[in-house]
């Protein structure tokens, strides 16, 4: 039917007939075009752009998209047209983004403000492998992307390009974030600044590569050997994805540590309209390179801590801080290979308290809506964010009181969380694994917070949470 | 850790002391890397880059503690992956002297893949691969080097893994400069090298190496005094392929097999003697296979020197020139413009 449609739209057409089948798409679309009452003006604006070189086909397309907009005003096959409001959203100028690519901006934009050159070390993988087709066409920005021969070759890339100075950024999913564990034990070991981001799939093993899932964060948190705390932050939707691309550099170059970035297969594709920001509205990111040392300076410390419990990232070229650095645990301030036990029971805990410091850099965490009287809490991470938020717009406005907050910093996190969550007697805690950031929660808190796992491949509906908190509040 | 008195060097060259390390050597005694990092300390200087301009890389070995010992930049990596960082330090700092110390466990084990990519793409490192046929560190395994039917704690029976020829399999992976040398001939070593720095591209050095513990005599053929010279070949740009105790035997190329010819006994053939051109790839590959086991009365002798050179691009300076290339087309980028994209709307 649909075929014989787009032909008989196209009788006029010089092109063949395998071409002009390839209208098809067309016709559908002009048809869902009328369906929702909406103008055809912005597919013509994409159709003129897309085939500005081939003039027949660009006809041909427009062609079919009229006819299935005219055929479905005509032929009454629905009686129904629907309109969809535009959203009420902030005043300001937007753009479309996806979450891949706002990671992309956000990694470009972060090498912009810090002046670093900016490197990608990643081998393909999905749903990661967009944000490597992303930056490589920018390379105008002197982005370096390097597709690496495994995994493990990506990481140690980046490692090496961090040492010489660069910013430097891997990517992946589960299973590729498996093979990096051990370079991301040497990455924390060195200190220096390494953003890793994983965009989760459905796992385990190769498990679900298509689908969406939130089951990496013990991974990210735990899945070194050793004692090797590594920052965890996460993404909320697909705008989110620039904002947290930024922060991640941010702290990894601030305080000279790997850090981990969680997105997943859900937000990475998904789009949604972003108020982007002007470059001048970006937090300054400072590097501190230390500086050449003169002769009557002090011996060079390449593990002495400043306030932050930082080291400073000394960089080849740089002349009189010559010195080596390694997996092996390493004296406090000479960084000279060290086996003393209690330099090593130190050195331990000062890498543990150095990633706790960030907590000092961070934002305090907000309540989305709600407030400390609402009768329940409900504590989200990821991109889980907007199915709970649509749960508890819509309960507040059947008058049942909830309270929304998202966690964007996991590790460390926020210092106010545990305050916060004092405040309710009922926690909910939706997450798309079997119960993860629950555990971080009921560890670092002592609360009795309720899980709510969905481990389909598929993200969260908005009925789903409400069901759940209703559930929760005995109603 | 520098001293203060290592700053002379800015009025004055620098010495190989000045490439030592504060740290002490933890090799065991009489291990063969004393007398490689000796050589290589003796070397640094000559080469006239400033010390800070030079970074040592290693994987996990024996081997890979060389960075350690060096007074340069140095990064003691993971099992295998020099080659990978190296990779990403070369692609973003192309301005450095990068040099790749590795084992035969480190770079043709648990890291061969990184290796051959290093090659393929010709990265400007120097890579020394020591082989000693041996897993060390670890006390003694068999290794992927190892010959045939070797006894270890790993392989009581003997081991059944076919070695690896490493150089055969560098000419397989395209590499631009191969050569060997050996521990026991410092000498050699040096000029070795000094062309592998001057070497534009990925150099590769295999290094025979003694482990007087856990392999001892690994090599002796090629070092003992009185048989050394019958089993091995020291190869020269643009000189016939001529060995043995008293310089009497050659090689000449019966087609695309190799023969040794007496030189006192065969005048004839004598004359059409093999001349070694480290350019040719097809007697390059042909070189790589003389690797007979040496106690075969009909062994070819092991080469020692450069096998092979080439000149080719290196992957980062193409990836430079693809940076100025694409920014000189489009234009010096403006971040705004980015942010926004082709295509915004305004909500009042």
């Amino acid at each position: 039917m649909l075929r014989k449609f787009t032909r008989e739209s196209l009788k006029d057409s010089s092109l063949s007939t395998k071409d002009r089948d390839r209208c098809k798409n067309m016709f559908v679309l002009g048809f869902v075009y009328w369906m929702y009452n909406r103008s055809l003006s912005s597919s013509i604006e994409f159709l003129n752009l897309k085939f500005k070189s081939k003039p027949e086909i660009l006809e041909a397309n427009v062609t079919v998209l009229k006819a299935g907009y005219h055929f479905a005003d005509t032929s009454e096959i629905f009686s129904n047209r629907y309109e969809v409001k535009p959203a009420k959203m902030s005043k300001g100028l937007y753009r479309n983004i996806i979450g891949n690519q706002a990671i992309a901006l956000g990694l470009i934009a972060a090498s912009k403000k810090s002046k670093l050159d900016l490197f990608y070390g990643g081998y393909p993988i999905t749903p990661a492998s967009d944000i490597l087709h992303e930056l490589a066409k920018y390379k105008n920005f002197g982005i370096k992307t390097f597709q690496a021969e495994d995994e493990i070759a990506g990481i140690c890339a980046s490692i090496g390009a961090s040492f010489g100075g660069d910013l430097a950024v891997t990517a992946s999913s589960g299973p590729g974030i498996a093979l990096k564990g051990e370079a991301l034990g040497l990455a924390m070991m060195l200190e220096i600044p390494l953003v890793i981001i994983n965009v989760q799939r459905g796992g385990p093993s190769t498990g679900l590569p298509t689908k969406t899932e939130q089951a990496d964060l013990f991974q990210a948190v735990y899945g070194r050997n050793g004692e090797a705390p590594i920052p965890v932050i996460a993404a909320s939707s697909p705008s989110d994805c620039f904002t947290m691309a930024y922060e991640a550099c941010r702290i990894a170059i601030e305080h000279m540590t790997p850090i981990f970035l969680l997105s997943d297969g859900y937000i990475a594709n998904g789009a949604e309209p972003w108020r982007f920001p002007r470059s001048k509205d970006l937090v300054d990111i400072n590097v501190r390179f230390q500086k050449e040392r003169k002769e009557d300076d002090l011996v060079y410390m390449p593990y002495k801590r400043d306030e932050k419990l930082v080291r400073s990232w000394a960089i080849p070229g740089t002349k009189g801080l010559e010195h080596r650095i390694g997996g092996l645990e390493k004296h406090q301030e000479t960084g000279n290979v060290s086996y003393d036990p209690e330099n090593h029971h130190q050195m331990v805990k000062i890498r543990a308290a150095k990633v706790d410091k960030i907590a000092d850099y961070i934002p305090l965490q907000e309540l989305e809506s709600g407030s400390e009287n609402s009768k329940l809490i409900v504590v989200g991470w990821g991109s889980t964010f907007g199915a709970i938020k649509t749960a508890v717009r819509d309960l507040a406005t059947e008058g049942v009181d909830v309270a929304h907050t998202q966690i964007k910093y996991i590790q460390p996190m926020p210092k106010n969380l545990g305050k916060i969550l004092s405040n309710y007697d009922k926690i909910l805690v939706p997450e798309m694994n079997n119960g993860q950031l629950i555990k971080l929660i009921r560890d670092l808190y002592l609360v009795d917070a309720k899980p709510l796992n969905k481990i389909k491949g598929m993200p969260f509906e908005a009925q789903e949470i409400k069901s759940a908190i209703l559930n929760m509040l005995n109603f | 850790m520098s001293k203060v008195s290592d700053f002379k060097e800015q009025v004055s060259k620098l010495t190989p002391k000045d490439f030592a390390s504060n740290q002490d050597i933890r090799w065991c005694p009489g291990c063969g890397d004393y007398s490689i990092l000796k050589q290589v300390q003796a070397v640094m200087p000559e080469l006239g880059i400033p010390r800070e301009n030079i970074v040592f890389i290693s994987g996990i070995g024996c081997s890979s503690r060389f960075p350690y010992y060096m007074n340069t930049y140095g990064m003691h990596s993971i099992h295998g992956r020099a080659t990978a960082v190296a990779s990403g330090l070369k692609a973003a700092r192309p301005d450095l002297s990068v040099w790749l110390i590795t084992g035969d466990g480190d770079s043709l084990s648990i890291g061969g893949n990184h290796l051959i990519h290093m090659l393929r793409r010709n990265f400007d490192v120097n890579i020394l691969l020591f082989n000693n046929q041996i897993y060390g560190l670890t006390k003694g395994q068999y290794s992927p080097t190892s010959e045939l039917g070797k006894k270890t704690k790993s392989t009581p029976l003997g081991s059944i893994d076919h070695p690896f020829n490493p150089l055969s399999l560098c000419m397989g992976a395209d590499a631009t400069f191969i050569a060997r040398a050996m521990d026991r001939e410092p000498k050699h070593m040096r000029e070795i090298l000094l062309h592998a720095n001057n070497h534009k591209g990925t150099s590769l050095i295999e290094i025979y190496q003694n482990c007087n513990i856990f392999n001892d005599g690994a090599f002796s053929t090629f070092t003992d005094k009185e048989i050394k010279k019958e089993n091995s070949i020291y190869l020269e740009h643009g000189k016939p392929l001529i060995f043995g105790t008293k310089g009497d035997k050659g090689i000449v190329l019966d087609g695309f097999q190799p023969r040794i010819v007496n030189l006192d006994s065969d005048a004839e053939l004598s004359e059409k003697l093999w001349i070694h051109d480290v350019y040719d790839r097809n007697k390059a590959n042909i070189l790589t296979r003389f690797f007979d086991d040496p106690s075969n009365e009909k062994a070819l002798p092991r080469p020692f020197g450069i096998f092979y050179q080439e000149s080719r691009f290196c992957y980062e300076d193409a990836l430079r020139e693809q940076l100025v290339g694409v920014k000189k087309s489009k234009g010096t980028p403006d971040l705004d413009q980015l942010l926004s994209g082709p295509n915004t709307w305004e909500i009042k």
